[in-house]
């Protein structure tokens, strides 16, 4: 069931679109990222979601309640700020309270809340202490309790680990996820970290220039990438231009090779250019029966690592990454060498735009 | 590297300070001599003796305190709304806020006698407690430009955009926004702002001279006019309630949120236990 939806919105900033028709649907209860480039409009749709941006056109619905046109202290949502946020005037329990104070909630019953808050959050012992006197991470977690304290319907979150070194936004990421699971809350996330969107959430929405490029659950943008945005931006894709031959029964031809891709048949009509995308673990070195075509190739860049070696090479006129397994009796491929490469059709992804 | 004594810094410190010190002590010396003969205190009895000293020093009091409540409340939300909704225009209003420090006094108080005199739409120069509310305004006007700096500095250390949307975001309106927000985070700057306010209109002379209001400031020069001792000693009273005012400012300033005014004698949680 549709919790959380954006129908058709539109952004513009004086002359400057930069949320082109954006849809998206979230069931209740579900965790969806936002990922995408530095400007494609992360944080203008979270904004718009929260009520800080009215959007151009286009409609939000919370709930089945239509809340475009509604003040963003009266939607009932829960904001996490990269920067956390916290009144510097108030401690622990003043921040987590605040919503709930404002709520004209008895000082028991707030007690009673921020008390649960706190111990969900793990930092009880710490009620009493002011920002200034603690980590990011222990803020982090402070603007998560507080903003959840007033049971909002939808939680969202502006790279709330950007400012967080390495090992505590890993940690700190499971901890949001977990928090989010138990208390079942519709939660939309934004990030430009690919790993952190594919550990976290149930679907995510890769943005690219104010639209989704793609939406899906992390193994469905990471194997069956369907731009050539997403493939490029998500993990590790060598993407190709190809010609179709016989659409009918998904034959192309790269180079003069002749490939049958798997998804036939093609949207495309013979004649025309289209994209597919392999992985490393996909090409081949050498020439090889189960893979239909061989292309010519030079070596740019040998990196080892360990059991697999991992190739920078220079075919059909694009340049590919390709893993090899570490084979001690065989040659070291050498920069500046040339090699053959085999690649299958049956493993290529076909993108669309 | 071992330093080196610098003794030409502090030769060049004490010659500067002897500027200052010099007349400081001499008018302090003066002030103890009422009493021909002999040192005392007598000029400041005199002056604590005097009924008009404290009728108007108690008068500049109430005014400078009422200027600094209207002041806070206008400048405050004006600041605020400058920064979060017209930052662009945040030059021009600064420039105004500047403005009574390149309008004279006089030229301010003569438009009010212009504006609200005996025949104008609102006559507020006939009646005491009219005139008592133009000097509070002039008061406010004057002190506008340390106000405005003061405030707009407090909110420059603060993120005022974002705390205003996480503000929202939990369910605060605007008002409680600023009142639970916004305010207690520029508190130390506002006492600063009042402190300075209070220095400003408590010896003001022009407006209250000119209003006729019986105000400290004319006090002061009346004072000066008719006596020797008395003012000399004033002069030190006054050196001395501005150094307190400068150092409750800083005291104000500095202190942070939950911070107590003395030191806890138990040793604080400070260390920081988890990540
Ligand atoms: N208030 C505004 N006025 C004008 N332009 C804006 C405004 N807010 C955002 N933009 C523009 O909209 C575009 C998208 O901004 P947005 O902040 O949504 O990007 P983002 O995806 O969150 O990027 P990042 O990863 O850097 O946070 C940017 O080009 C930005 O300059
Ligand atoms: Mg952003």
């Amino acid at each position: 069931m549709t919790f959380l939806s954006i129908s058709n919105a539109v952004k513009t900033f004086g002359s400057n679109t930069v949320v082109k028709g954006f849809d998206l649907a979230v069931d209740k209860g579900e965790f969806v990222s936002f990922l995408g480039p530095s400007g494609c409009g992360k944080t203008t749709v979270l904004r718009m979601i929260a009520g800080f941006e009215r959007p151009t056109s286009g409609r939000i619905m919370i709930d089945g309640r239509d809340v475009t046109d509604i003040a963003p202290n009266k939607r009932r949502i829960g904001m996490v700020f990269q920067a956390y946020a916290l009144f510097p005037n108030m401690n622990v329990a003043g921040n987590i309270g605040f919503g709930l104070k404002i709520a004209g909630m008895g000082r028991a019953e707030i007690d009673a809340r921020v008390q649960e808050m706190l111990d969900l959050i793990g930092l009880s012992h710490l009620a009493e202490r002011f920002p200034y006197e603690m980590s990011g991470g222990q803020q982090q977690r402070v603007a998560l309790a507080r903003a959840l304290a007033p049971k909002p319907q939808v939680l969202l979150l502006d790279e709330p680990l950007s400012a967080l070194d390495a090992k505590i936004r890993v940690s700190l990421r499971s901890e949001i996820r977990e928090i989010q699971r138990r208390l079942g809350i519709t939660t939309v996330f934004v990030t430009h970290d690919q790993e952190e969107a594919m550990s976290i959430s149930d679907r995510i929405v890769v943005m690219n220039g104010g639209r989704a490029d793609q939406i899906g659950t992390p193994s469905e943008i990471y194997n069956r990438p369907t731009t050539r945005f997403v493939a490029n931006f998500v993990g590790t894709l060598n993407t190709f231009d190809v010609t179709v031959v016989d659409p009918g029964r998904g034959h192309v031809s790269l180079e003069d090779q002749a490939l049958m891709l798997h998804a036939s048949p093609l949207s495309a009509k013979a004649g025309e250019t289209l994209s597919i995308a392999l992985r490393p673990e996909a090409l081949r070195l050498g020439r090889c029966d189960t893979h239909e075509a061989t292309l010519p190739a030079r070596i740019e860049d040998v990196h080892f690592m360990g059991s697999i070696i991992r190739l920078r090479v220079m075919m059909a006129g694009v340049s590919v990454s390709l893993d090899t397994f570490n084979r001690p009796d065989m040659p070291t491929p050498l920069p500046g060498s040339m090699i053959e490469v085999s690649l299958s059709g049956k493993q290529a992804i076909v993108l669309r735009g | 590297m071992k330093k080196r004594f610098p003794l030409v810094a502090i030769l060049t410190a004490l010659f500067a300070a002897s500027f200052f010190i010099v007349p400081l002590i001499a008018t302090f010396y003066f002030s103890l001599k009422m009493v021909r003969g002999e040192l005392g205190f007598a000029a400041y009895a005199s002056v604590f003796g005097s009924a008009a000293f404290l009728q108007t020093i108690s008068y500049s009091t109430v005014a400078s305190l009422i200027a600094i409540v209207i002041g806070a409340v206008i400048i405050v939300p004006t600041a605020y709304w400058v920064r979060l909704k017209v930052p662009h225009l945040r030059p021009v209003v600064e420039f105004i806020s500047l403005l009574p420090l390149i309008v004279p006094p006089v030229v301010l108080v003569f438009g009010y006698i212009r504006l609200f005199g005996s025949s104008s739409w609102l006559p507020l120069t006939t009646t005491a407690t009219g005139t008592d509310i133009l000097l509070v305004i002039g008061y406010v006007v004057l002190s506008m430009p340390y106000m405005f700096r003061a405030v707009d500095n407090g909110m420059a250390a603060i993120d005022i955009a974002t705390l205003t949307e996480a503000a929202e975001s939990l369910g605060a309106s605007r008002l409680r926004t600023i009142a639970l927000v916004i305010f207690p985070n520029v508190r130390a700057a506002i006492i600063s702002g009042a402190f300075l306010t209070f220095s400003i209109s408590l010896g003001e002379f022009v407006l209250a001279s000119l209003l006729n209001r019986p105000a400290f400031g004319p006090y002061l020069v009346q004072l000066g006019q008719d006596r020797a001792y008395e003012p000399a000693a004033l002069a030190i009273m006054a050196f001395g309630f501005t150094w307190a005012c400068m150092a409750l400012m800083q005291l104000f300033a500095t202190r942070k949120p939950g911070q107590r005014w003395l030191p806890r004698l138990t040793k604080p949680a400070a260390q920081r236990t988890t990540p």
